[in-house]
């Protein structure tokens, strides 16, 4: 019986490691090994781009009319399939009002119509490149919209001093993944032109996996215990601008939005210059 | 922890500030943060080579947070002559004077309580500062910019004119500063600010990134040999490319917008910079300006910049700009005022 057992268990234990064996395989086939930098970590360098309309709406949505009719075409809102998984966004009942609101007024209210810092995790999706600057004690990731920057602990997290735009960030590596944990978000950045939002409890989880030498997976975990039932979790690729001498340039819309914000506090007759 | 706090409190009352800053640079630009100097290097002072660290690539890593803050002026006080150096006594003096100027605070003046950034930007008694026995930041016997050509001050004149009596008219006759669009110091060159002159620097393969703690403002500069921008592109910092000679780091920036205008200068404004670690603790930050539109001839200067502990905290401008919104809105009252009185 004894012996018995222990053949069968033997049998099974190597019916299990090649099926194991198989899976490991399978997956060392589909994970993707990205160029090392000098420090021996997956090189995330370089300068890149969201591919989508989730700025728009990180919701899947239909084409739709511009805000300026007499700006026709050039400025209506492109469709998209969407960028949260499972397409719902788990409002709690008492905040979906709040939505609806933000998508009346969103041209007016809308941090980015404004020029204001974006937050995270909406930067990574604006119609926007930006780029990754990597060294081993700290990760930059400067977004070419607004100028908006943010600075990547590689060390020991200590928590948030206090809230800011771009919140405070601290990252590791799983494998081939940069994980970033960003707290200390304010309550003033939106996720999309359509109004999403979140409070400031606002903790996102950003994972950034190299596919290939030109595309890197990125996914964020959102969790706001104010605003939402449950977490719930946007993806898309990023892609790399692989164009000759690609850079990021000045986009300082700071004097592009100051009209709207003090156009009501202009002299009138205007005079000058 | 609660120095954070105040540093914070700083940026977020900045934009109160800058209203004051862009109406009378000079006096603040010439309040340079000063007392404590705890950074005891040396000028001249210089380490082996191989004492500089170097990044996994082989390139000096000059990677890090530091200040650029300095007890040394722009411009040589006159009295000085062509007197580039002080002895270390006479260093010491100047420091100590000009820690003192500091601590006067008149009622209703920069000083003043409200915008006393030794108590709000915890500048004072916190910066780290090296110690430089030079008399300016701009070297040579000299030690001031060159005298403005004829048609740079025509320039400079006609600007002013333009905005006489109409400072309050709307926004973009606030100035740059208040716009949040360009800080006066942040250069290129970067000079020391009145407060907060943090920047870090951030080292990728192929690229050195430079994120002044103003305006949160980055330059990304390439160093794999690129040529500039088409010369129609224009951009409020210019347009840097880099460059490693030997363990220096050198950056040449052109593409200047007119409207970036450094002192009067025009969009033909050409900076070059050289940074070269000298210690642990030191970057020597060398810089030259040549504008033919604008001076008689090229200036340099040098600013030692010290390692200074991270993180930068968020300095955002124009998201808490009450200082634009508040004067004007004053200044309408003010219109309706004298309407009414009419």
């Amino acid at each position: 019986m004894q012996n018995r057992l222990g053949s069968l268990s033997i049998a099974w234990t190597k019916i299990a490691s090649m099926a194991l064996l198989a899976v490991v395989t399978a997956a060392a086939q589909t994970i993707y090994r990205a160029p090392r930098t000098g420090d021996g970590k997956p090189n995330l360098n370089g300068i890149w781009q969201a591919m989508n309309t989730a700025d728009w709406d990180i919701q899947a949505h239909a084409a739709a009319a511009g805000p300026v009719a007499s700006l026709a075409a050039d400025f209506a809102i492109p469709p998209g399939i969407g960028v949260v998984e499972g397409n719902e966004i788990p409002y709690l009942p008492a905040m979906a009002d709040k939505k609806k609101q933000n998508f009346a007024n969103r041209f007016k209210d809308d941090p980015e119509v404004k020029c204001y810092l974006p937050g995270v995790p909406r930067a990574t999706y604006m119609p926007y490149p930006f780029q990754i600057v990597q060294s081993a004690k700290t990760i930059l990731i400067s977004y070419e919209y607004d100028g908006a920057v943010r600075s990547i602990n590689m060390g020991k997290p200590t928590p948030a001093p206090v809230d800011s735009w771009m919140g405070w960030s601290y990252g590791h590596w799983e494998g081939e993944t940069l994980v970033v944990d960003v707290t200390g978000l304010n309550n003033k950045t939106w996720f999309d032109r359509a109004g999403n939002f979140h409070s400031d409890q606002l903790h996102v989880v950003e994972r950034y996996t190299p596919r290939s030498p030109d595309v890197l997976m990125y996914e964020a975990t959102i969790e706001d215990p104010k605003v939402f039932s449950r977490p719930w979790k946007i993806s898309m690729p990023l892609y790399r601008h692989v164009e000759k001498n690609a850079q990021l340039l000045e986009f300082k819309c700071v004097e592009f939005a100051e009209e709207l914000l003090y156009g009501n506090l202009r002299k009138k007759p205007a005079g000058g210059k | 922890m609660s120095n954070r706090f105040f540093q914070i409190a700083s940026a977020t009352a900045l934009a109160a500030v800058v209203g004051i800053v862009v109406l009378n640079p000079a006096p603040i630009a010439a309040q340079t943060p000063s007392t404590k100097l705890l950074a005891a290097k040396k000028e001249g002072a210089r380490e082996k080579a191989s004492a500089v660290p170097h990044t996994p690539n082989g390139k000096p890593d000059l990677s890090g947070y530091y200040t650029n803050a300095s007890a040394v002026p722009l411009e040589r006080p006159k009295d000085l002559g062509s007197k580039e150096f002080f002895t270390k006594a006479e260093a010491d003096a100047y420091a100590a004077k000009i820690a003192t100027k500091r601590e006067v605070v008149a009622p209703g003046t920069y000083g003043d309580v409200h915008y006393n950034m030794a108590q709000f930007g915890l500048e004072k008694g916190q910066s780290k500062i090296p110690e430089s026995i030079r008399t300016s930041l701009i070297i040579g016997p000299e030690g001031r910019v060159p005298p403005m050509l004829p048609a740079a001050q025509a320039r400079a004149a006609a600007r002013q004119a333009a905005n006489r009596g109409h400072e309050f008219d709307g926004p973009e006759h606030r100035g740059l500063g208040e716009q949040c669009l360009l800080w006066p110091n942040e250069g290129p060159p970067m000079l020391p600010e009145g407060y907060n002159s943090n920047l870090q620097i951030t080292q990728g393969e192929g690229y050195v990134a430079i994120t002044q703690e103003m305006i949160h403002d980055t330059r990304i500069i390439p160093t794999d040999g690129r040529p500039h921008l088409p010369s129609n592109v224009r951009q409020w910092l210019g347009d840097s490319r880099g460059h490693w000679e030997g363990d220096t780091l050198v950056v040449d920036t052109t593409n200047f917008s007119d409207r970036t205008a450094f002192r009067g200068s025009s969009e033909n404004l050409h900076v070059v910079e050289r940074f070269t670690r000298t210690d642990a603790d030191t970057v020597k930050y060398e810089f030259t300006v040549s504008d033919p539109s604008t001076w008689e001839k090229s200036w340099s200067g040098e600013v030692l910049m010290s390692k200074i502990d991270g993180p930068i905290f968020e300095y955002a401008c124009s998201e808490g700009n009450y200082g634009m919104r508040n004067n004007l809105s004053g200044a309408r009252a003010d219109d309706a005022k004298k309407a009414a009185q009419k």
